[in-house]
């Protein structure tokens, strides 16, 4: 992209996108990223619930080592990340019940498959340019191929994910209680699986292994603070991977600096401002004359008979929606 | 609406290859209350998952409402020990409560009377637990009493002709216990359900039961709470001495069978 230092950006975003959209790469860009910005989002949103934050790590560094060897024997690396991803994804599932919390099993074959990926890697004698873009992606780099590839994955698997959404819901966030109504709960953990699986193999080519919980974990986390109904979480949790992936891709047309860390660095940044607002508001001393102890414990509703409990149990979080 | 809620016939059940408890023999009436006491690793929630089909019985024979139990069965509502919601899980008692109505249902409602239907029966559920100010908080930031009428709601929303609540009242000082005790006795009463109680103090529970189990040293008692909570009666059941004590107030305390554990890890 350095190549393009010729063109110059104005403040009309009108024009600029024009501009851009003449070229194939940004197309490309644009129409792989919504579509996988739409399924992280989604996806992430469930890996909040579940607590299934490290399974995520696990899957994109193991996804990693599929991609290098693909690399190896001269194969597409979505094609390797994709079948080692799904496979391991699968299996994390098939561990059972909390299969999410199985740190120790998932470390253990987390260092060795990095170990395998290392292997391949110096088998592979080409330059380090496949390794560096699986490694931190290259969304400028996708080419019409993987556009079709990225569409091709990621639509069905929105689709299961709107026809079995309640119920995975339901699973998510009362496994017993789901399990023992009837549902399938392992089943529902394979098909989480396997779509993060998918989630983490497609968001890999504009975001990298390295970085992919800023599209696998923390739009949900931004959207699950500013909303406690589901599918508004979902919603923010979408328009969050929506933004800083445009936005991303925007800047870095203009700038040589790669698109990866504009996207970090926006989602890290909308995570830093959601956390601190409430903290500014309870600072504010106009907000409140009380002292501080327990502001949010005692203003819910009329029913102060159900809060005297407030005095029996753990301490509260804090408010959790500004 | 005539038979049994709930029958078992020399009834053995087994974990991991040991038995937990045999030769159970009960019969528990429609829109009974029943407390299920006993000591921990007794086997009392082994109990509840042989009525929800979870687990199959080692010998012998178990009817919910005069069927073998199946998993899945929508008469059932079940409130799971240890039940707890993560700090971070920002998600409205709401939501958790619509799921227990349409939850295990897989594919989505579109049309505008199922979406009526579903939110009635959620509003439903939460009145008739008196959480309507609960409703839009969210699970993480309730006290452990306001979860239990939550969940409470969640296992009630689908109608359940039984409840199966597995220590409910662990976490809530004696009066949110006793509030929580008599919100159940009055569906109970009101609605005809019969509820299964598993609590370790059985003194918030005594003025409201219709019934006991005891499940101690790998076997089941039944019976008044006046009959089955007695020195001799439990002496019995334990094979070692325990001691019933009667205080001013009539409260119960069981002196010595705490201390028995015949089948660990049950």
């Amino acid at each position: 992209m350095t190549n393009l230092d010729w063109v110059w950006w104005n403040w009309n975003l009108f024009l600029d996108l024009r501009q851009m959209l003449q070229y194939e790469f940004v197309v490309n860009a644009f129409e792989a990223g919504t579509v996988i910005a739409i399924l992280s989002g989604v996806v992430s949103y469930l890996v909040v619930l579940r607590r299934s934050s490290f399974a995520s790590h696990a899957l994109g560094h193991i996804g990693f080592s599929g991609a290098a060897g693909a690399v190896v024997v001269a194969v597409n690396p979505l094609y390797g990340l994709l079948l080692f991803t799904t496979v391991a994804g699968g299996g994390i599932a098939l561990l059972g019940n909390k299969a999410a919390h199985r740190d120790v099993e998932i470390g253990t074959v987390l260092a060795f498959m990095l170990g395998l990926g290392l292997l391949f890697l110096a088998f592979y004698n080409g330059y380090a340019t496949e390794a560096y873009s699986i490694l931190f992606g290259d969304i400028v780099g996708i080419s019409a191929s993987q556009v079709t590839f990225v569409v091709a994955t990621a639509i069905p698997v929105l689709l299961v994910l709107a026809l079995v959404w309640r119920p995975l819901l339901f699973a998510s966030l009362d496994e017993e209680v789901a399990e023992a109504r009837g549902l399938p709960t392992l089943f529902l953990g394979v098909v989480f699986m396997l779509a993060l699986a998918v989630a983490i193999s497609v968001a890999v080519t504009i975001i990298g292994v390295l970085l992919i919980f800023a599209l696998t974990v923390t739009p949900a986390a931004i959207g699950m603070r500013l909303a406690k109904r589901p599918l508004y979480a979902v919603g923010i949790s979408v328009a969050v991977a929506l933004f800083a992936t445009w936005t991303g891709i925007f800047i870095a047309f203009y700038e040589i600096e790669p698109t990866s860390f504009f996207i970090v660095t926006i989602v890290f940044a909308i995570y830093i401002a959601v956390r601190a607002a409430p903290l500014v508001g309870r600072l504010r001393p106009s907000s409140r004359a009380a002292p501080a102890v327990g502001t949010d414990a005692a203003d819910v509703g009329p029913a102060p008979d159900l809060h005297a409990d407030s005095l029996t149990t753990a301490p509260r979080p804090g408010p959790r929606t500004p | 609406m005539n038979g049994d809620a709930a029958r078992a016939d020399h009834l053995e059940v087994a974990y991991r290859g040991a038995t937990v408890w045999k030769e159970a023999n009960f019969r528990i009436g429609r829109g009974e209350f029943v407390a299920v006491i006993g000591p921990n690793g007794a086997g009392k929630t082994t109990l509840f998952r042989l009525l929800l089909g979870l687990i199959p019985p080692r010998r012998g024979t178990l009817e919910v409402f005069g069927t073998p139990p199946r998993r899945g069965n929508s008469q059932i509502g079940y409130v799971p020990q240890n039940h707890f919601v993560d700090r971070d899980t920002n998600v409205d008692a709401r939501t958790l409560v619509r799921l227990g109505y349409s939850g295990p249902r897989w594919l989505p409602d579109l049309t505008p009377a199922r979406i009526r239907q579903e939110r009635r029966a959620t509003d439903e559920a939460i009145a008739a637990v008196g959480a309507q100010p609960l409703a839009d908080k969210s699970l993480a930031a309730m006290s452990g009493g306001e979860l239990q009428r939550i969940f409470l709601a969640e296992a009630l929303a689908s109608e359940p002709e039984m409840l199966l609540l597995d220590e409910p009242l662990a976490n809530l000082d004696l009066r949110r216990a006793r509030e929580l005790v008599e919100l159940v006795h009055g569906l109970v009463r009101s609605r005809g359900v019969t509820a299964l109680l598993v609590a370790h103090d059985i003194n918030p529970l005594i003025r409201c039961l219709d019934k006991v189990i005891y499940v101690a040293n790998g076997r089941v008692a039944t019976g008044l709470p006046g009959d089955v909570l007695t020195t001799e009666s439990l002496t019995r059941l334990y094979g070692v001495p325990v001691e019933v004590l009667r205080d001013s107030r009539g409260n119960l305390v069981i002196v010595g069978g705490e201390d028995v554990h015949p089948d660990p890890g049950a």
